[in-house]
């Protein structure tokens, strides 16, 4: 088994506990995250998915259980927690409002200098950063309330690179933005993964993104780890998913429903060029029998 | 003369006003398009593309720099006719808890017929019948913020066919819900044109939304570069993802098999159509061996 980087213990978050509100968002979490691989995390909206994610760099501390982040305990000494934070960066639902610093730089800089590192690193680590996600160095000395949606988007997630964090929680980084991109900031997401070897947890609605990013999918779902394991394996599971309100890539379900229909599709496919091959692949077969 | 469509843009242009002597870019060039009564239009382009702006010229948010927009008849730029052209035309936006003002939910529906000076025992009803129409009616004293965001969005668009109008352009109404929301808003959209027959003018990212329209109008540049069936559209794979957007993926799929010189229907637009159209070429298959 690889190493582990997160890994949670029972952990349980109560909201509001001892008032008629209360209400248990996280309940008995056991997961254990491989280091290096990308996971994609799912479920439906008061799922528990933003509950459990703040659990792992210690925004939120839990009701019960507990979490380790490379194999130490994070709460062990509650006055460490901020090392935590700067191993797992996360970035937040509609990042771009929290950009709040006169200049692109600025708000980029902004945690590799409360990381404490010297002038040289931050300067390095900014350009690095802004590079990552299609920053050019004009932007650099703009302010970010004078950029398009889009843009502001690209700033918040580079001020969260900058810190070069091994673990990258983005919650739902494409929410609202056209297919381009959408595509521009998961492939951005994508290079990083492969040349840091950072461990990515993506939190995400599409099903057709997850597939075709994440190694792994973490499916919550009344405040419970519902599924959790390789994405092809998850996606097996057509009617459970649907059961639960999740949506499978529509190209999933058409070959579940040809299967249904006795023809001897893959089990799982995920995406069109999979789909693709796999028809030639019949369509082959079957020339051959011809033949 | 031609009948007048119920919704006409002619030409319009617009630029965002200038500021320290820059002069902006028009975000329209040149666009003409109408919409008929009880149409079912999805707008799309990418972001910047100029959808957002043209949807804010058909109730008068914005009026073009030139040309003109014209609502049954009614010219936009008319300023004394801005509470007629806004009865006929309501807006939904993408983001539910921008457009919520009130404390009960009831209240929040009712909010744009007070201010129209509509009598109370018609606001009583009208506001009931729109909560049952978006199927809310059994949350009608609840508060706004324990809702999830597709109930909130439903409560947006009670708060509109509560108004009676002719047409409900909505802007991305589903970008920020999950799924589950995001099929609930579909289907309430669905019934507002099919059963109670207004105009819808929808603007998404979702292909498949835009698949279930009768008409999809793609706006690229500031300029209406397609305006056909969802069939036709779609049909145009390359052009489509060229210009930054995205077909259905069974749509892609079908396309990609038919370029490698498969026999399959021009365009595939839903799932249960690939459906058909793949066990036909597979199961065909099959039988010749």
């Amino acid at each position: 088994m690889a190493e582990s980087i997160i890994k949670t213990e029972g952990l349980s978050y109560v909201y509001s506990a001892g008032t008629p509100y209360e209400h248990r968002a996280i309940d008995d979490i056991n997961i254990d995250i491989e280091k290096g691989s990308f996971v994609g995390l799912i479920g439906h909206t008061g799922s528990g998915k933003s509950t459990l994610i703040q659990h792992l760099n210690g925004l939120i501390k839990p009701t019960a259980g507990k979490v380790y982040v490379g194999g130490e305990d994070i709460w062990e000494n509650p006055k460490d927690i901020r090392k935590f934070r700067f191993k797992v960066g996360l970035v937040f639902q509609y990042p771009e409002h929290q950009l709040f610093e006169e200049t692109v730089y600025k708000d980029i800089a902004f945690g590799p200098k409360n990381m404490g590192l010297s002038e040289n690193d931050i300067n390095r680590r900014v350009r690095e950063a802004a590079k990552h996600t299609g920053l050019t160095e004009e932007y650099l000395e703009k302010s970010p309330f004078e950029l398009s949606g889009g843009e502001k988007r690209r700033v918040a997630i580079a001020g969260v690179l900058a810190m070069q964090p091994e673990v990258l929680i983005l919650d739902e980084p494409t929410a609202g933005l056209d297919p381009k991109g959408r595509e521009f900031i998961l492939s951005e997401i994508k290079t990083y993964h492969e040349r840091t070897g950072a461990t990515i947890i993506l939190v995400s609605h599409s099903m057709e993104d997850v597939a075709r990013f994440a190694s792994h999918v973490l499916i919550m779902n009344h405040s419970k780890v519902a599924m959790y394991g390789e994405t092809r394996e998850v996606f097996k599971r057509v009617d459970e998913l649907c059961e639960m309100g999740l949506e499978v890539p529509q190209i999933s379900r058409v070959f579940a429903k040809l299967r249904e229909k006795g023809i001897d599709v893959p089990e799982s496919v995920l995406t069109v060029a999979e789909a693709k091959e796999a028809v030639l692949k019949l369509l082959e077969k079957g020339g051959e029998a011809n033949a | 003369m031609a009948k007048k469509s119920f919704i006409e843009a002619n030409s319009i242009s617009f630029s965002y006003p200038s500021y320290d002597g820059v002069i902006p870019p028009l975000v329209l060039d040149g666009v003409s398009v109408s919409v008929d009564e009880r149409e079912f239009v999805a707008v799309l382009g990418h972001n910047g593309s100029g959808k957002s702006t043209l949807a804010k010229h058909f109730n008068a948010i914005l009026v073009p720099t030139e040309g003109n927009v014209s609502v049954s008849g009614i010219s936009t730029a008319e300023e004394a006719k801005l509470f007629e052209i806004r009865q006929e035309v309501g807006m939904v936006f993408q983001n539910p808890d921008n457009q919520i003002v009130a404390t009960i939910i009831e209240e929040d529906v009712a909010f744009a017929l007070e201010n129209l000076g509509v009598p109370p025992m018609e606001i009583r009803e009208r506001v009931d019948d729109a909560l049952k129409k978006v199927e809310m009616y059994d949350y009608r004293l609840h508060s706004p913020n324990q809702l999830s965001g597709g109930q909130k969005q439903r409560i947006a668009i009670a708060g509109i066919v509560a108004m009676r109008p002719k047409c409900v352009v909505l802007d991305e109404p589903t970008a920020m819900l999950d799924p589950r929301g995001r099929r609930e808003v579909m289907k309430t959209i669905r019934q507002l044109n099919k059963e109670l027959g207004i105009t819808v003018i929808i603007i998404t990212h979702y292909m498949d939304e835009a698949a279930m329209c009768d008409r999809v109008v793609v706006v690229d540049d500031g300029k209406v570069i397609m305006d056909s069936t969802p069939r036709e559209v779609f049909g145009s794979v390359e052009l489509i993802k060229e210009r930054g957007l995205d077909v259905p993926q069974v749509t892609e799929l079908c396309y990609e098999l038919k370029k490698e010189g498969f026999d399959l229907p021009e365009c595939v637009l839903d799932e249960d159509e690939c459906v058909a159209a793949l066990e036909k070429l597979l199961k065909g298959g099959e039988n010749n061996g």
